[in-house]
């Protein structure tokens, strides 16, 4: 009883309050406010600029997460097992840390001669390289589980790979992939650390939503700040809700 | 979110051990997807080809680009007071966090799990909260509670006790961000476990704490040392939160993530690149440690 308590109260100072604290500052000055905060150009530019990133890096996870999932569960090659374990490596390292990781290769002076500072390719980039691991983490575990032997019987039927693929293995991905698009767009809104350093955060061209609000943090403009977060929280839960049902619809459907 | 449906909370789901059945098209004609030779070839050179891109050459050329002068400056970086400062800092913060949501996240995955209080639901979607909030709206959520204009502001300056723009602060922010890791990594495990053992001590005369330690903690240490490597990577690597409760003051609230910033925007590349490859090789080390704990928890039959 008393550790239940403890847990609690544990829970209310970290999580609870923090987030009641936040939303009742985005609306402090009534809900003018809010919709006035969130729609000035700047803040407007941001949110988009963050979530039509977004967006792109999910989808080119989707494919090529799941593409990485098939190698790593169908293919055998020399040091697989140094790749399936370098893939958590986004996870593990510090997302400053990431930020420069891709700086030193993608930035000025670049040995390839490719410089995405300051640009919007280098939103999405460290977008992608922060989400690398979530699709194929999802993935991963339902195609070990796989029955092969359904694409056997199906290609002896005499269907072609591309049915096979459209009519067999992607119904039985599609919620894992879902699960790991989910998690990556909830990562990819909110993400800061990785492109602090490679971005210059330029207000209407590189800036994303969570460093705007930093902005905002630093010039004292707390309303404004809690107002873009809590839109920015309602698009990732509301993403996440969403593609949470469409994923138990499908899973259903399915089974 | 990523909670109850199957194969969910997957920051850093475990490598399967298992080998599939692989190789058995080989020979004769294609009968699974991608089997063909050319199909197998190609899928494994974009795969190897997008990972290289993105992950493999950066990770490399940083290494590159710190050791290219020689160790000398590199030495010289590590040791800069401020370095070091950092470090212990972040040490610090680490042996704080990381033990309070161990402890933390062991009784709520009981609660989640065993438990039948009512408001289960609400208490585990609030566990899962930090995965789906941004740093910084941590960092900022944080400064409207304890800040000086905060809710609890006044009453905090008239004790005189500071937790914005310093280690407490830190420590919250930390400890907010890494909240969830134990508790997901431990609720699978013990709902693999099962409740017989535990039952059959109970039977026997074991007092709850009893059959704590000698059956439920046992069962489920491989599953809660991998949350707590997760965590002790987090926390060690944290920025958006913790840059702005910490107000980055030099030598004083700088940790190393910071303190890679701090550098790179004062063109001291050597000095950022050095701090940067130091918490990239603690990285590496977290991902031998998690590959270890996978492999132990496969063997013990625990998935």
């Amino acid at each position: 009883m008393l550790g239940r308590g403890l847990l609690v109260l544990y829970l209310s100072i970290l999580v609870l309050l923090p987030i009641a604290a936040l939303s009742s500052k985005a609306f402090s000055s009534g809900t003018n406010a809010f919709w006035h905060a969130i729609s000035s150009p700047e803040a407007w530019a941001a949110i988009k600029l963050t979530v039509i990133a977004s967006v792109i890096v999910v989808l080119v996870n989707a494919v090529f997460g799941t593409i990485i999932a098939w190698v790593l569960v169908r293919d055998e090659f020399p040091g697989k097992g140094i790749v399936n374990s370098i893939i958590d490596l986004p996870f593990a390292l510090p997302t400053i840390v990431a930020g420069l990781v891709l700086l030193s290769l993608y930035g000025k002076n670049s040995p390839v001669g490719i410089n995405v500072t300051f640009t919007r390719a280098a939103v999405v980039l460290a977008l992608l390289f922060v989400t690398l691991p979530f699709v194929v983490r999802s993935v991963q575990p339902v195609m070990i589980d796989l029955d092969r032997s359904m694409e056997e019987a199906a290609s002896s039927l005499g269907a072609s790979n591309r049915t096979v693929l459209r009519r067999i293995v992607l119904p039985t991905l599609a919620p894992a992939i879902l699960s790991g698009v989910a998690l990556s767009f909830a990562r990819a809104i909110g993400e800061y650390g990785s492109l602090v350093l490679i971005t210059g955060n330029l207000p209407f061209k590189t800036e994303a939503g969570s460093v705007y609000i930093f902005g905002q943090i630093q010039d004292e403009n707390l309303v404004a700040a809690a107002a873009v977060s809590v839109l920015l929280l309602l698009i990732a839960l509301f993403v996440l809700g969403v593609l949470n049902l469409v994923q138990r619809r499908w899973s259903r459907h399915v089974v | 979110m990523s909670s109850s449906s199957g194969g969910t909370l997957t920051v850093g789901a475990k490598p399967s051990g298992r080998l599939t059945r692989r190789g058995r098209a080989r020979g004769g004609e294609a009968t699974t997807l991608g089997s063909s030779r050319g199909g197998r070839l190609a899928l494994r050179t974009v795969a190897l080809g997008y990972l290289a891109v993105l992950l493999g050459a950066p990770l490399v050329m940083i290494f590159y680009r710190t050791f290219e002068h020689g160790l000398a400056p590199v030495w010289n970086a590590v040791t800069a007071p401020n370095a070091l400062h950092a470090m212990w800092l972040s040490l610090e913060i680490v042996l704080i966090v990381v033990p309070l949501n161990t402890i933390f996240g062991i009784g709520a995955a009981i609660l989640l799990e065993r438990g039948r209080m009512p408001g289960r639901t609400l208490f585990g979607l609030l566990i899962d909260m930090p995965f789906a909030i941004s740093p910084v709206v941590v960092g900022l959520a944080l400064v409207l509670v304890y800040g000086r204009a905060g809710w609890f502001g006044d009453e905090l300056a008239a004790q005189g006790i500071n937790i914005i723009f310093s280690v407490p602060g830190m420590v919250l922010a930390t400890a907010l961000v890494t909240l969830p890791f134990v508790v997901r990594e431990t609720i699978p495990v013990l709902r693999e476990m099962g409740t017989d053992s535990e039952q059959a001590a109970e039977t026997l005369g074991a007092r709850p704490w009893q059959t704590f330690w000698r059956i439920t903690l046992p069962g489920i240490r491989w599953g809660v040392g991998y949350g707590v490597v997760l965590t002790t990577a987090r926390a060690l690597g944290e920025f958006g939160a913790v840059s702005i409760v910490s107000g980055r003051i030099e030598g004083q609230t700088q940790t190393l993530p910071l303190y890679v910033q701090d550098r790179f925007e004062n063109f001291d590349t050597t000095g950022a690149y050095t701090a940067a490859v130091m918490l990239a090789v603690l990285a590496l080390i977290t991902l031998l440690a998690m590959n270890l704990l996978a492999r132990r928890a496969n063997k013990k039959g625990g998935r």
